[in-house]
């Protein structure tokens, strides 16, 4: 029904421009340049009103639960008086330039809507989490015990189980081996690309490099579920080690690879915006390519392939579908990689798709989304800190 | 005063050629590491696509078995087509065809041979043919998804083996006794013998622990319990025995179970299964028609299953079915049509993708509405009007933020505010898209934010002088002139959410939905969604048909690449 009416206005909207810009000529009398503005920016003049006011009506008149219909009076009243007013001098033009760009703000204000949304549901679920433990957030944080909706009774959550310390560690455990292949991996391809490689092979590792980061994560997760995991599992097996099928090392090891062109695309950047100058100085001085890389373009480069880790970190730390897929569900505190941890992510999407009731089990896993939240804001800021500190020194 | 000739020397004394050849290997060492790295990364990739490449093979094909079935027109009400029962009626079908098949387990698994959706194919069949009532015909039913991994080959094969001696029969009801004038079953008892030394073994450890008891309670002086402890372990002790002793008699009597192969043998045409082999002898049960057959002595063959029936999902039974509709030349192969016409099923024979993949073009749409046509806008603002303000750095701040905020989070938000606050219907496209768009909105921002920078100051400065107000400038120059750029921005911010998956998890689209969705409010999932769900399905045929279902995501992601690339090319403009 509202969505009929909608388009209702729309052709109200369309009726009014027609109507306008008909009516602005009658009141030129025939000699156009004796309006201020065009008839067209008359008649848009007209449209912006109709739908303006008829969506606004319907929108609260839907809330209200009142006829929508309704809104189809308040968009033909706004027409109506909107063409009434038309004069010689109307200044229809800068009024319809304002409304629009008023129209422009506002969807410029939506990314900021987006993220007070966030911020205020993430905290609202948080609030009210901590308050059912009793705002035990040292608890909350450094417990070492995770099992939130076990034993519970009336929905009465024990502060003793939300610790969240063995997901920080399993997180920061995957993080730290993903981390271990993507550094060195995406830092050398990095160098070589920009110092080394000739525009042919350039030409060929690039697109490859974006086939690479353009694979959808579920992707990587069915990769680290049904090739990687039990290849190690095999392995290990041959050489008498127990490696679990679930372990951390499958899922570290493919979010690895996963943000290897995200690391080397960056540092790439990085490393290409360093002045040719430095190079040519550290040339004629006779120093090696190697050594010119090592000591010149690589410590002007070093806060810029920082803010590239730290990104490639916050990746890793936010990467849900590989994690969700290949590594494990219970959360045991373990630093042996070869065994089934548990990450952040797979917490939320084990509480928020569990059979619990979702009032529940939005506490724990809002509280978890918000940690996650944090920790990536914190990340980024870094990130961009170091970046904006290395610009100073160059520009 | 420098001495030339003194450095020259010094550059070519042996330390400086030396110093130098180690300063070469140096470098030729960080060359290597970078190929190294670009090798190791193009080798992840081809073994990823490889791997997905190689497992969707499987699921581009289906079986087909033709049988006859008479559709009987007492069991079929003229009048109401689709409520008769087409399962039963292939049920029956089955069971006359097949009579020697008995018991209600391997009746179970005879009909688990053709995929319940046959039932229902047939069905439609005879709703639009309904002169076909009363006749006998001729319809290629759908294999199950256990028979077409057993013709692709998945489960193994039975294979001939060799074997010289003539056969002497004798029938008793279903059951056959054979004897062989040589040894000819002598080489396939190794593993039922390996099996009885096994079970030996398993009982020694019994009788271990049995002995262990005794121990414990004669040490704390309960003779009773230590007496039974003691029974039980001689007895156990006994039985390995006997069991050894079996599995080292050149002549003796094995019973193939499911931890061993197989053995089939043919006469003529029929099968029988063996139950209890020596090296030269045995006894089975013949599946087939006994009286029609006549056995010939010297026209026989031995069949080896070599794959112990617990490491296979079809049964020995199963096999000699699909066997002999396999040599009545019943059974063809085809296009897995089901695959990309129909939506999500248990059953992986019928599962197929077009379901998902209309979600996902519903929940796209949404998206593109709302990413675009409040991304593009936003940017304008943004570079042409914006102040430098607070305000304005604030929102850059934000929407560089919120491009790295992990995709999970964008999913809450969608579950708490489109959801919870606002009530819309959890699992539709329309909450999908729009969170997808919230996702996507910095990335378009952003890219149109660098489209528009990169117009030069001319063009406006131009338009500016003609009179044009700063609203007409963005909108009739600068727009058209960084919509190329724009739309290239856009079609990858989509590519990246079409593969998005955990935020659409979390606003419930990973629910089981059959039907295919009609428009942006019906329930649906999405490709990556049902890649998720399937690649959790225990049964092995789910595993091809995942792997063929990210081959099609990857197809759509690789199209929208191209286009993106192709329009970058065809409209990029120097300045």
């Amino acid at each position: 029904m509202a969505a009929f009416v909608a388009v209702l206005i729309t052709v109200i909207a369309a009726g009014f421009f027609f109507l306008s810009r008909r009516k602005a000529v009658l009141v030129s009398g025939g000699v156009l340049a004796s309006l201020h503005s065009r008839p067209g920016y008359h008649g848009f003049y007209s449209f912006l009103w109709v739908t303006l006011f008829g969506a606004g009506a319907l929108l609260v008149f839907t809330n209200l639960s009142l006829h929508p219909a309704l809104a189809l009076g308040v968009a033909a009243i706004a027409g109506i008086a909107s063409s009434l007013n038309i004069r010689a001098e109307t200044r229809a033009r800068n009024k319809s330039e304002k409304i629009v760009t008023g129209i422009l703000f506002a969807c410029a204000g939506v990314a900021v809507l987006t993220t007070i949304g966030i911020v205020l549901s993430l905290v609202f679920e948080t609030y009210n989490f901590f308050e059912s433990i009793g705002w035990r957030v040292d608890k909350f944080l450094f417990g070492p015990r995770w099992s939130p909706l076990s034993g519970l009774q009336d929905g009465v959550i024990d502060p003793d189980r939300v610790g969240i310390m063995p997901l920080l560690l399993g997180t920061a455990m995957i993080t730290g081996i993903a981390m271990l292949i993507a550094t060195p991996i995406g830092l050398f391809a990095a160098i070589f690309l920009s110092e080394f490689a000739s525009l042919r092979l350039r030409g060929w590792v690039k697109p490859m490099m974006e086939v690479l980061a353009g694979i959808p994560t579920v992707v990587y997760g069915f990769f680290a579920a049904i090739t990687v995991a039990p290849f190690l599992r095999d392995t290990g097996g041959l050489f008498g080690v127990n490696v679990a099928s679930e372990s951390a090392l499958a899922a570290g090891l493919v979010i690895g690879i996963m943000i290897i062109p995200s690391i080397s695309s960056l540092a790439d950047d990085v490393i290409n915006s360093v002045p040719q100058s430095l190079r040519d100085g550290s040339y004629a001085l006779g120093a090696t390519k190697a050594e010119t890389v090592r000591q010149v373009v690589l410590p002007a480069a070093l806060p810029g392939i920082f803010s590239a880790l730290l990104l490639g970190v916050s990746r890793a730390v936010g990467e849900t579908m590989v994690v969700v897929m290949a590594a494990g569900q219970g959360a045991n505190l373990t630093a042996n990689p070869l065994e089934a941890v548990t990450t952040v992510t797979v917490q939320i999407v084990m509480l928020i798709t569990g059979d619990t009731d979702a009032s529940t089990a939005a506490g724990p896993a809002f509280s978890l989304a918000f940690t996650l939240f944090c920790l990536t804001l914190v990340l980024n800021i870094l990130a961009m800190r170091f970046v904006r500190k290395y610009r100073e020194v160059y520009e | 005063m420098i001495n030339m000739a003194e450095l020259s020397k010094k550059h070519r004394s042996a330390e400086s050629a030396q110093r130098l050849r180690k300063r070469k290997a140096s470098q030729k060492r960080l060359v290597s590491y970078g190929i190294l790295a670009i090798t190791l990364s193009g080798m992840a990739l081809a073994t990823l696509l490889w791997s997905v490449l190689g497992k969707s093979a499987g699921a581009l094909t289906e079986h087909h078995i033709q049988l006859e079935i008479t559709l009987d027109a007492d069991l079929i009400d003229v009048e109401n087509i689709a409520q008769a029962d087409f399962a039963k009626l292939t049920k029956n079908m089955l069971k006359s065809r097949f009579p020697f098949v008995s018991g209600r387990t391997d009746r179970r698994e005879m009909n688990d041979i053709i995929s319940a959706g046959a039932a229902y194919e047939l069905r439609d069949l005879v709703t639009e043919n309904p002169d076909m009532l009363g006749q006998t015909v001729a319809f290629d039913f759908l294999a199950s998804d256990i028979a077409d991994l057993y013709f692709k080959g998945a489960y193994g094969q039975i294979a001939p083996a060799p074997h010289q001696g003539e056969l002497t029969l004798s029938v008793d009801g279903d059951r056959v006794s054979f004897i062989a004038s040589t040894d000819d079953f002598a080489p396939y008892l190794a593993p039922s013998r390996a099996r009885l030394l096994m079970r030996a073994d398993e009982l020694r450890i019994e009788a271990g622990l049995q002995e262990n008891g005794r121990r414990v309670f004669t040490e704390q002086g309960n003779p009773a319990e230590a007496a039974k402890r003691e029974t039980a372990r001689d007895a156990r002790i006994a039985e390995a025995e006997a069991l050894e002793i079996l599995a080292g008699q050149p002549d003796g009597f094995f019973e193939p179970d499911a931890f061993t192969s197989s053995i089939f043998l043919k006469l003529g045409q029929v099968w029988v299964q063996v139950e209890t082999i020596s090296a030269n002898a045995g006894t089975g049960k013949i599946l087939g028609d006994v009286e029609s057959s006549i056995f010939a002595a010297d026209e026989w063959q031995l069949l080896i299953y070599e794959d112990a029936p617990i490491t296979r999902k079809v049964s020995d039974i199963q096999a000699i079915l699909l066997e002999n509709l396999r040599e009545e030349g019943r059974v063809s192969k085809g296009i897995n049509t089901h695959f990309f016409t129909s939506g999500d099923s248990r059953e992986p024979e019928l599962a197929g993708i077009w379901g998902a993949a209309v979600g996902s073009f519903w929940t796209m749409m949404v998206t593109i509405i709302f990413a675009f046509f409040i991304g593009v806008p936003a940017a304008i603002y943004l570079e042409e009007f914006a102040r430098d303000n607070k305000f304005t750095r604030m929102v850059e701040i934000n929407i560089n933020n919120l491009a790295a905020v992990p995709s999970i989070v964008f999913g809450l938000l969608g579950l708490s505010v489109f959801i919870g606050f606002m009530g819309m219907q959890r699992s539709s496209p329309i909450v999908g898209g729009m969170v997808l768009g919230i996702m996507t909105l910095p990335v378009i921002i952003i890219a149109a934010r660098a489209a528009i920078k990169a117009v030069p100051p001319s063009i406006r400065d131009g338009a500016l002088a003609l009179g044009a107000s700063d609203l007409q400038v963005s909108m009739h120059h600068v727009l058209p002139l960084s919509m190329p750029g724009i739309l290239t921005g856009t079609i990858l911010g989509m590519a990246r959410a079409l593969g998005e998956t955990a935020p659409l998890i979390m606003i419930g689209m990973v629910a089981f939905i059959v039907d295919i969705p009609d428009g942006p409010t019906d329930n649906a999932t999405v490709l990556p969604v049902q890649i998720f769900r399937w690649a959790d399905f225990p049964e092995r045929a789910f595993e091809a048909r995942t792997a063929a279902a990210i081959v099609v995501l990857l197809a759509f992601l690789f199209a929208m690449n191209l286009t993106a690339i192709l329009l970058r090319k065809r409209f990029e403009r120097r300045w």
